[in-house]
């Protein structure tokens, strides 16, 4: 049944980019985990907002600006819709997943946090999710703790009743953007709550990949990024609960953050209104838009299916024609994992093997993965991550193998 | 291979799979810095132990890629039993080679040729230049080894 809906080689088709060769060699794009290719609909779409409707959001009574406005409020309502929110009052349009949790940390964690409250992060964090918690923690008498992981890269949720001890926040990726990693939310966020704790759930690695419930998670938080999912760069979301994103104070100040401003002070808007100061990135906003339409015509299940089935069909291939030559990171059982493969290659190091990859077209990342934590863990400097969407096939992994085995012969 | 012989010299593939001077100096007597290539994670410690501003003994540890280790190994070489202003002028011709534009790689070959001290095993490492993020790994040892030179003279 999802073969009719779901053909990788028809969704090839339909993103531009993936038309264009490499170094002579037709491109084997597989670093979606970094950013996803975008589909042509969104990338026409965000033309036409430029030669159609291109005016000021929220402000002019004029046509155009009423059609631009309507266009953004309506891809708040789509993504309220698309991650099953209770209102679209509380889908907060960021720049980017960062910023959205750096939203959370100045004005949620400044405003409610003091000294010797603790904030525990897993230790599959990547440091959007790590660093603005340092930040803090360097301010006030902040103790930051870790949930450990286990030698195939997964939470170590044995002691979990004792790290939450006093915690206030917890910040959790639903996927590892370095090892693929799925993490059980759901469980951690009935957890967290036991204790009083809010949850914060980086979504980056999930969105793309697989339906989103927010009211099913139960969280507090989401964050996630519109470019990796199908999305342009430049627009970002907080999800947050409504009566915790009411109660916090606005984070950066100046137009469109306000109801009225005096020469005394300044009353902050409604929202989702009061966390978006300034002109906002309009037509990265209608191309999120347009990219969520286009994710869910596929249907999120499909996708899910399609990449677990890559997913099993990598893991299989390239464990029996490298054997023990080549390690992929995480967790063995594709179930446990997205399309993420973190790859060492005998003692071929990352930067190399992705710069012969490149030489047959294959673009892959190397290096830590913006995740030094736990890079230190797992005992690697680096890693080559390779990491499959929608547009992969199996002679996507097939290219990589055929790269990798030319690497080998370079580096004997 | 196609394309990439460019980068991956049999000289450069030699100086990663057998590092010359590797390994690490008590400090002191050694001096140590450390350089960072945040994009990959790579590291480097370069120790070196002077002796009247000469160098009387270089070691490198910390690991990387194949163009950072053996640049880095190729440095140990080419400063070793040298004066620091001998070795910050190979430095000097280091970096005009890392920094030349690959369209000049022909003219800049001829002028390096015309020059009395070739960079020897260095100049092997001019391919690089075709690869601008690689170029960071290039010069990672050399700038480590700069900051020494640093700490020295101020």
């Amino acid at each position: 049944m999802s073969k009719s809906i779901f053909d990788p080689q028809v969704i090839k088709k339909e993103f531009p980019l993936l038309e264009r060769s490499v170094n002579d060699n037709p491109i084997v794009y597989l670093d979606s985990a970094a950013t996803s290719q975008k589909p042509i609909e969104v990338i026409e779409r965000m033309n036409d907002y430029y030669k159609e409707i291109n005016a000021n959001v929220h402000r002019g009574a004029y046509h155009i600006a009423e059609l631009a406005t309507e266009e953004v409020e309506e891809t708040r309502r789509k993504v309220h819709r698309f991650i099953n929110s209770n209102s679209e009052k509380e889908i907060i349009f960021t720049k980017n997943a960062t910023e959205a949790i750096n939203l959370v940390s100045y004005s949620w964690a400044r405003s409610q946090l003091t000294d010797g409250d603790v904030i525990l992060l897993s230790s599959l964090e990547h440091h959007s999710n790590i660093v603005p918690w340092q930040q803090l923690s360097s301010e006030r008498d902040i103790e930051i703790r870790w949930i450990p992981i286990t030698h195939d890269g997964q939470l170590d949720l044995d002691n979990i009743d004792e790290l939450l001890k006093g915690v206030k926040l917890l910040c959790v990726t639903a996927v590892s953007n370095a090892l693929g990693t799925i993490n059980p939310v759901k469980k951690l966020v009935e957890a967290a709550h036991k204790v009083g704790a809010l949850c914060l759930v980086d979504a980056c690695q999930s969105t793309p990949h697989f339906e989103t419930d927010v009211t099913d998670l139960g969280a507090d938080f989401i964050a996630f990024s519109g470019h990796k999912m199908c999305g342009p760069t430049g627009i970002g979301v907080l999800w947050g609960r409504l009566e915790i994103l009411e109660n916090m104070p606005p984070f950066l100040g100046g137009g469109e953050m306000i109801l009225n401003v005096t020469s005394d002070g300044f009353t902050a808007n409604e929202l989702p209104w009061k966390f978006e100061a300034g002109t906002p990135p309009i037509a990265e906003i209608i191309g999120l838009g347009v990219a969520i339409s286009y994710l869910e015509k596929i249907g999120m299940g499909a996708i899910r299916e399609h990449e677990q089935k890559l997913t099993s069909y990598a893991l299989q291939m390239l464990n029996d024609r490298f054997g023990n030559d080549l390690i992929i990171h995480g967790p063995q059982n594709p179930i446990d994992r997205s399309g993420v493969l973190s790859l060492s290659y005998r003692d071929v190091h990352p930067h190399d093997l992705s710069q012969v990859l490149d030489q047959y077209g294959v673009c892959v990342r190397a290096g830590h993965h913006c995740c030094k934590p736990l890079m230190k863990l797992m005992g690697l400097n680096a890693t080559a991550r390779a990491s499959l969407y929608i547009y992969n096939d199996e002679s996507d992994i097939d290219v990589l193998a055929d790269a990798i085995n030319e690497a080998g012969k370079i580096f004997a | 291979m196609t394309g990439l012989e460019d980068l991956y010299k049999e000289v450069i593939l030699d100086h990663y799979r057998s590092p010359r001077n590797k390994g690490e100096l008590p400090t002191p007597p050694a001096i140590m810095e450390e350089g960072f290539n945040p994009l990959c994670g790579d590291d480097v410690k370069v120790y070196v132990i002077l002796e009247d501003k000469v160098i009387k003994e270089i070691r490198i540890g910390g690991q990387g890629c194949s163009i950072s280790q053996a640049s880095a190994s190729m440095m140990t070489e080419s400063v070793l039993g040298k004066t620091l202003d001998e070795a910050k002028e190979v430095f000097e011709r280091f970096k005009k080679m890392m920094s030349s534009h690959e369209n000049d790689l022909n003219s800049a070959e001829s002028s390096l040729d015309e020059t009395p001290s070739s960079l020897g095993d260095l100049e092997a490492l001019k391919g690089v230049v075709k690869y601008p993020v690689r170029i960071k790994c290039a010069t990672l040892g050399w700038n480590t080894f700069d900051q020494i030179i640093d700490s020295v003279e101020n």
